[in-house]
């Protein structure tokens, strides 16, 4: 019994393995990519093993950019995304907490019309109203801005709804309860809904800021000066090269550093969560 | 320090419900008043509306002689203790305590003072720092507390405090709110649906029934002297037995005023089991059921013969034709034994036949 348990548990491992080899092996190969020569590369030969180009290459792609299509150091296109980023997860979080606590807590005419209205844009996200929203951004002259890459996107109805859910499993109580000590409308979202919310925003931050990293259709078109490029939209770019050879280290250099971003929210904001469902408040 | 006054309050919902239909009551300073009744009869809804956290329909609450009806919840000088405590999960206690005085921009030294002074009366000095959830029920509960009394408002309003508690630091939390309630002689007035709580709290009791007052007055008044049906199978547990009473019957075995009564109530504990019928009073027979023995007293469920004699109006009831006699320890007849129990004149409690009115013979 105790081998066959023995047996089992390798064949479980094993299946592991394989598992996790079939996800790894591509972001290996692109980090050992970017660490060898391109005519390497080109050729075919290219190594499993790590190359000598490592500085050499990041110094290149962070600072400099490719030598043909971009034009741009990557350096510039994260700070970008990471603008773009920042400011839809940030902003998405703002509007839809502020409209949630309207929804929820305020009494007014056509609240439940508003609540739909809101809910019904869940089935229009952007690509399906790019042709009106590429429109009003380029009239209010916000084209090759950072406020025409994240504005468009920020109105967030699955925030919204998910802070609804939240706030009705509020207890009534805390409402009354400030109310009685003299806590007005704002005071009561400031000091007791938003520290209860802490753990939902950190969810939510995690999610939204990926989202944010990951756009490529919207800054592809509202984009056209080089120094405005998103990272996504910039390794497009080095890839398709038309009359030179496309520049594999510096397109996997770029794919390693398109990655560090979401890794690094993703493992810092990792342990508010656990604490987050650790720590039963309410 | 304020006197509290209902005056023909009213509440109806925008639906057309009527929660409430027309209620006077009167709290003197420093009175601590119970309103008691089963759930639904409004006696929650009454109080939020003193808190201002339900708006009045009709009528006039009046706090230490000022209408409030358009008044907020902060500004009408009362501080609330809820049944699930409504602590701020993400505050200390003494946070907890301090944040309706900050919120009043009290001095910091003051309130200080305040809320180690209320934490040295509870017991929570060592707890200050620790958030509600690191605390047990009676902990929080007693952090519920000190958030009103730093307050030290005109007016305490309980909301069922205790009910989430275990049965025996219920009992132990109900000695304290009344020691403390003495000790700050602050008018207070409490909600709840247990009429063993309400007995021993009250200076006045109050118990509602369908959003009316049914009988306002001292506990043990009411006791002795149910108004109605209604009042006097819920004060008194195990409740009062009621039985119909053919007048002519009751007019040759009572005489007088009696005449009048359609319903005898008989306290379990008036019964005495014996064989003889004594002067002016009630003899039955009965088939005992079942025994229930608790140590210090015994309870007999018998049933009678006529079954349709018996009163089915209120809750807290027991089947028709039941009897339910209480007896010192735990000497009982058996099963299926026939006895005879009997209660003399002046543990009769007599009411009109709708059970709407005590007849005084």
């Amino acid at each position: 019994m105790v081998e066959d348990e023995g047996i089992r548990r390798y064949v479980a491992h094993f299946i592991l393995w394989i598992g996790i080899a079939i996800v790894a092996f591509p972001v290996y190969i692109a980090i050992i990519a970017s660490t060898q020569d391109n005519a390497l590369i080109a050729n075919g030969q290219m190594s499993l093993l790590p190359g000598g180009h490592f500085f050499e290459v990041y110094y290149q792609t962070i600072f400099v950019g490719t030598s043909g299509s971009t034009r741009e150091p990557v350096g510039n296109m994260m700070l970008n995304s990471l603008v773009m980023a920042l400011a839809i997860a940030i902003g998405k979080i703002a509007i839809s907490i502020i409209s949630a606590y309207a929804i929820v807590y305020f009494r007014f005419p056509f609240r439940m019309s508003i609540f739909w209205i809101i809910f019904i844009t869940l089935m229009l996200p952007v690509e399906v109203r790019i042709y009106p929203t590429y429109k009003i951004v380029a009239d209010l002259h916000m084209l090759d801005s950072y406020a025409g890459l994240a504005l468009p996107l920020i109105a967030s109805a699955t925030a919204t709804l998910l802070f609804r859910q939240f706030f009705m499993t509020v207890p009534d109580e805390l409402l009354e309860a400030s109310r009685i000590d003299g806590a007005g409308p704002l005071r009561f979202f400031w000091d007791t809904l938003l520290p209860l919310s802490r753990t939902n925003m950190a969810a939510l931050f995690v999610i939204l800021f990926i989202l944010g990293w990951n756009q490529y259709l919207w800054p592809l078109l509202i984009t056209t000066r080089d120094d405005m490029q998103t990272i996504q939209v910039g390794i497009r770019k080095m890839i398709t090269t038309t009359d030179a050879l496309t520049e594999w280290p510096i397109v996997m250099a770029t794919a390693v550093l398109a990655m560090l971003p979401p890794v690094f929210v993703v493992v810092a904001m990792q342990k508010l969560f656990v604490r987050g469902l650790v720590e039963t408040e309410k | 320090m304020a006197n509290v006054t209902l005056r023909n309050v009213r509440k109806t919902y925008t639906g057309g419900f009527e929660a409430i239909k027309g209620v006077n009551v009167d709290v003197a300073d420093g009175q601590f008043c119970v309103l008691v009744g089963p759930s639904g009869c409004g006696k929650s809804t009454l109080l939020r509306m003193v808190a201002g956290l339900e708006t009045v329909t009709g009528g006039e609450i009046d706090i230490g002689g000022r209408v409030v009806n358009q008044i907020e919840p902060a500004d009408r000088d009362i501080a609330m203790v809820f049944q699930n405590y409504a602590l701020y999960p993400h505050m200390s206690v003494y946070n907890n305590m301090a944040y309706g005085l900050r919120n009043r921009g009290m001095a910091e030294a003051e309130i200080k003072t305040r809320v180690e002074e209320a934490a040295r009366v509870l017991e929570l000095s060592a707890m200050l720092e620790r958030k509600p959830r690191q605390l047990s029920g009676g902990q929080r509960q007693r952090v519920a507390m000190g958030r009103a009394i730093v307050r030290q408002p005109k007016v305490f309003l309980f909301d069922e405090p205790l009910s989430n508690l275990d049965a025996k630091l219920r009992i132990a939390m109900r000695v304290e709110i009344r020691k403390l309630q003495r000790r700050l002689n602050t008018t207070s007035i409490y909600v709840t649906h247990d009429q063993l709580e309400a007995m021993t709290l009250a200076d006045v009791l109050v118990v509602m029934n369908g959003g009316q007052v049914e009988q306002v007055g001292n506990p043990l008044a009411i006791y002795e002297k149910p108004a109605t049906t209604f009042v006097a199978s819920f004060i008194g547990a195990p409740p009062m037995n009621l039985m119909s009473t053919r007048p002519d019957e009751i007019k040759s075995q009572l005489g007088g005023a009696a005449g009048e009564a359609g319903i005898v109530g008989i306290r379990p504990e008036d019964f005495v089991i014996t064989d003889q019928t004594p002067a002016g009073g009630v003899a039955l027979p009965l088939t005992v059921e079942a025994i229930e023995r608790v140590g210090a007293e015994t309870f007999v469920y018998g049933s009678r013969e006529q079954e349709d004699q018996r009163v089915a109006a209120t809750p807290g009831e027991l089947p028709p034709g039941e009897i339910i006699v209480r007896i010192p320890g735990t000497e009982a007849p058996a099963i299926g034994q026939k006895i005879r129990v009997a209660a003399v004149r002046q543990k009769l409690h007599l009411f009109s036949g709708d059970g709407r009115k005590r007849i005084e013979a």
